[in-house]
């Protein structure tokens, strides 16, 4: 036996209310090393090295550095062991100066800000990060950012350095830029914990890598140099709980009658980062246009975009033809687009209104005179919407926290049809739910299809998307980068193009 | 003109508390409640030791225990910053009218008293103005200072402006965002307290039920007036302490405008203060601190 791991996670449990966001999950990461975290959105990367940063009590497990076993309070206590954290969402001030964030927690009792900011400029030197000290944060890239982050971290002098995502905000010349710090501070002795789906990096920057799956580890320290695009999808995106049946449709889809085409959308983030990279995509009547992507390459924002809940930068979106420009959420519903959002509650239904005024949530400016709802309309639509779609409730008043999340979907996704749309978008829609929701919803889906709706199906479920579609796109970094025929297609071909290397579109 | 300094320091003490509080990401909008109470604490112990000293100390405890209420409900338990605060006003003016229904119109005794500056105060117009103020108007004004010094140059204050705009990055750096906010917000009840003490002994010399008659809430008004800075604040009290003393005397002058109009003018005036950062905010970071109103939990999304 050599000298302990640097990190030493053993069963991590984490619970949030409603998931579980840690379940046993390990990692060990060797001094000196850069380490990768892996696994799609909602894995528990995040939660667990919140965990190791003293921000997260852990339910259950153990938390060693250099085999010595600690138990963190607070993010002070985990500084004071070494633990540094560059959070996805940065921490930083934006009204104060660079040399304040990084001074913050750690600065002398009566500030001399010419020393401070002279001392923080050394570092920076020593470290190669180009910043100016007395700049504002709010005025800076989110490249220059990041190195503040940094900064902050050898400032207290972490031993242990926590990157969340570090190249989601940056460009591909900032990214190499942080490989090459990153791999500074290993050969200064540091050991880093650098979190990531892109697998270019991860094979270029990173020694080790760890993979998560539903809050469990489920590869271990695996030498890059062992990773490629199939097993790494495979490892990260997992067996589908359900084996789902390609599904037979009846009445075969009319690819020639488009009813929603997307042309050219490009949507960018707060940060302004392109999202949505010009996307175009045409869905024709009666037919499932399935979205394919490791979660977190732009699958939301597009829908979202499509749905108008958030504002392309360009492009356009139309409805049998007819521009849907600038119009709300509401005016789309009208025009006969619906939207199953991925978050089924916040987004899709509101926890503590009852089930009838969920049930309405669409409808209700055509119930009942003027000002005037007509309650007695919204029940019996209430009613009638529970019955055809099967959804258990606890009494038509009670607040729909209490459903279950099949119940949950199954009223969302009944509400969102309740309208006769022409077009649906779908997101994770069976994302959670048990084997009979599951496949309840599935049905629902190609019923619909069969009568024509066409529907885009956003979902993470390879084996869902080869079931239901009939087209398979594939979207990473914002773009669609394959398309598939999903009568012919294989888990390994999507899977390839869901990690990365195959980039062109093959003919459908 | 005297007067014109005096309701301002008053206004400037209660509003330095609160733009502690604030800076630290705490509104408290019992400024009226805890001024009250500062009051009658100041009168009532003042006369019966006979030394404002006393008073004014009694007054910031009582101040300051009346804003630990406000830190238990807001801060330590997360409750809603805004119903805390206004629960605070409503209770601080029930409980000084209740201890207070004894000293009703009694004759103040005790006051702060000037400062010996000999002939400094019988110079034109700047006497009376400057010179001829008690000694707590220089207190105030040496606390504007140290408060501005404090934020701005010391270790305390980093901390204390970094919870106040966001609680998280602060509670990543350790520091704590709980202990922070309490001791700004009990530090801005102990201000309101020495401007309720100024009030009843100095500026209106007796006690009334009523008798802050708003002046908690201009105290409000003005640190957005002051955009959050004390030396602004300082300014914008003067103002709006010169229109306050102004408007029962307008009359007098012959000027036809209703004194309502008058009494209205600071929270107009804020108003388009707000109105002015709400559109310069659209180009850089608002001078409000970002995380205010904003309760934190560690573990909450
Ligand atoms: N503070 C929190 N409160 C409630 N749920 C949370 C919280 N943090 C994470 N979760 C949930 O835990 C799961 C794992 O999230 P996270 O650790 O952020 O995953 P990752 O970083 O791998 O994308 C998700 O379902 C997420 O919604
Ligand atoms: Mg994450």
């Amino acid at each position: 036996m050599s000298s302990p791991p640097a990190v030493e996670l053993t069963n991590i449990w984490k619970r949030f209310p409603g998931v579980i966001a840690n379940a046993g999950a390990e990692l060990r990461v060797q001094p000196g090393t850069v380490h990768a975290v892996l696994g799609e959105n909602g894995a528990g990367k995040t939660t667990l090295m919140n965990v190791l940063a003293g921000v997260y009590r852990p339910d259950e497990g153990t938390v060693l550095l250099d085999g010595v076993e600690h138990v963190f309070g607070s993010p002070a206590d985990a500084l004071d062991a070494g633990v540094a954290m560059v959070h996805q969402e940065f921490r930083l001030i934006p009204t104060f100066t660079v040399a304040e964030n990084v001074a913050l927690g750690s600065a002398p009792p009566v500030l001399r800000r010419r020393e401070i900011e002279e001392q923080v400029a050394d570092l920076a030197k020593r470290f190669g990060l180009q910043t100016d000290p007395r700049r504002e944060v709010w005025h800076l890239s989110m490249g220059e950012r990041q190195r503040v982050e940094i900064l902050k971290a050898l400032w207290r002098d972490a031993t242990i350095l926590i990157l969340d995502e570090p190249t989601a905000v940056l460009t591909p010349a900032e990214a190499n830029e942080l490989g090459r710090i990153v791999a500074a501070m290993a050969a200064d002795g540091r050991s880093i914990i650098f979190i990531s789906h892109k697998l270019d990096e991860v094979t270029r920057f990173c020694d080790e890598a760890t993979v998560l799956r539903g809050g469990a580890t489920v590869a271990a320290s695996l030498p890059v140099s062992s990773l490629d695009a199939p097993t790494l999808a495979e490892l990260m995106v997992g067996e589908s709980t359900l084996v789902s049946q390609r599904r037979v449709r009846n009445n075969p889809a009319d690819p020639d009658q488009p009813v929603l085409s997307v042309r050219h959308m490009t949507v960018h983030d707060i940060h302004g980062i392109a999202t949505v990279d010009d996307v175009s995509l045409e869905i024709g009547s009666g037919e499932i246009v399935g979205i394919a992507g490791v979660a977190g390459n732009g699958q939301r924002p597009l829908a979202d975009a499509i749905a108008g809940l958030a504002t392309p930068t360009q492009g356009s979106v139309r409805l049998e033809g007819d521009e849907l420009g600038g119009a709300g959420p509401n005016v789309r519903t009208d025009a006969g687009l619906s939207y199953v959002p991925e978050d089924r509650i916040g987004v899709g239904l509101a926890p503590r209104l009852s089930v009838t005024e969920n049930a309405m949530m669409r409808t209700y400016r055509t119930m009942g005179a003027g000002p005037m709802v007509d309650f007695g309309d919204a029940r019996r639509h209430c009613e009638q919407l529970i019955d055809e779609f099967n959804v258990k409730t606890g009494g038509l008043d009670a607040p729909i926290a209490g459903l279950s999340g099949g119940n949950l979907q199954r009223l969302l996704v009944g509400r969102e049809l309740a309208t006769s749309p022409k077009a649906l978008v779908a997101a994770q829609p069976t994302r959670g739910l048990d084997v009979q929701g599951v496949a309840a919803i599935q049905e629902v889906l190609v019923a619909q299809a069969e009568a024509g709706l066409g529907i885009l199906l956003i979902s993470e479920d390879l084996e869902e998307l080869l079931a239901l579609s009939d087209r398979i796109l594939v979207m990473r970094e914002g773009r669609i980068v394959a398309e598939f025929d999903a009568e012919t297609a294989t888990r390994a071909m999507v899977g390839e193009a869901m990690a990365g290397s195959a980039s062109k579109r093959e003919p459908a | 003109m005297n007067e014109v300094t005096l309701v301002g320091l008053m206004l400037y003490l209660a509003a330095l508390g609160e733009l502690i509080a604030e800076k630290a990401g705490v509104l408290n909008l019992g400024v009226e409640g805890m001024m009250a109470v500062g009051g009658v604490a100041a009168f009532w112990s003042g006369t019966e030791f006979g030394n404002p000293l006393i008073g004014l100390l009694i007054a910031g405890i009582a101040g300051g225990l009346l804003a630990l209420v406000h830190g238990l409900v807001a801060v330590v338990m997360g409750a809603d910053q805004v119903v805390s605060g206004l629960a605070l006003t409503i209770l601080g003016l029930g409980m000084s009218a209740f201890l207070g229904q004894d000293y009703v119109s009694l004759p103040a005794v005790p006051q702060f008293g000037a400062l010996p500056l000999g002939p400094l105060k019988d110079l034109r117009i700047v006497g009376p103005i400057v010179f001829n103020q008690s000694w707590l108007a220089w207190v105030a004004v040496g606390l504007g200072i140290s408060t501005w010094f404090v934020l701005e140059r010391t270790r305390v204050g980093l901390g204390l402006r970094a919870v106040g705009e966001s609680a998280a990055t602060a509670d990543a750096a350790g520091q704590s965002v709980v202990v922070t906010r309490v001791a700004a917000v009990v530090a801005g009840g102990v201000l309101a307290g020495f401007g309720g003490a100024y009030l009843t002994l100095n500026l209106a010399k007796g006690w009334t039920e009523g008798v802050t008659a708003g002046r908690g809430w201009i105290a409000v008004a003005l640190v957005i007036f002051g955009a959050w800075r004390p030396g602004r604040t300082a300014v914008g009290a003067l103002l709006f302490g010169g229109l306050l003393a102004l408007e029962p005397r307008l009359q007098t002058f012959g000027v036809e405008i209703s004194p309502i109009l008058i009494s209205m003018l600071p929270y107009v005036i804020t108003i388009g203060v707000l109105t002015a950062f709400s559109i310069q905010a659209r180009h850089r970071p608002s001078a409000a601190p970002a995380a205010i109103g904003r309760a934190y939990r560690r573990e909450e999304r």
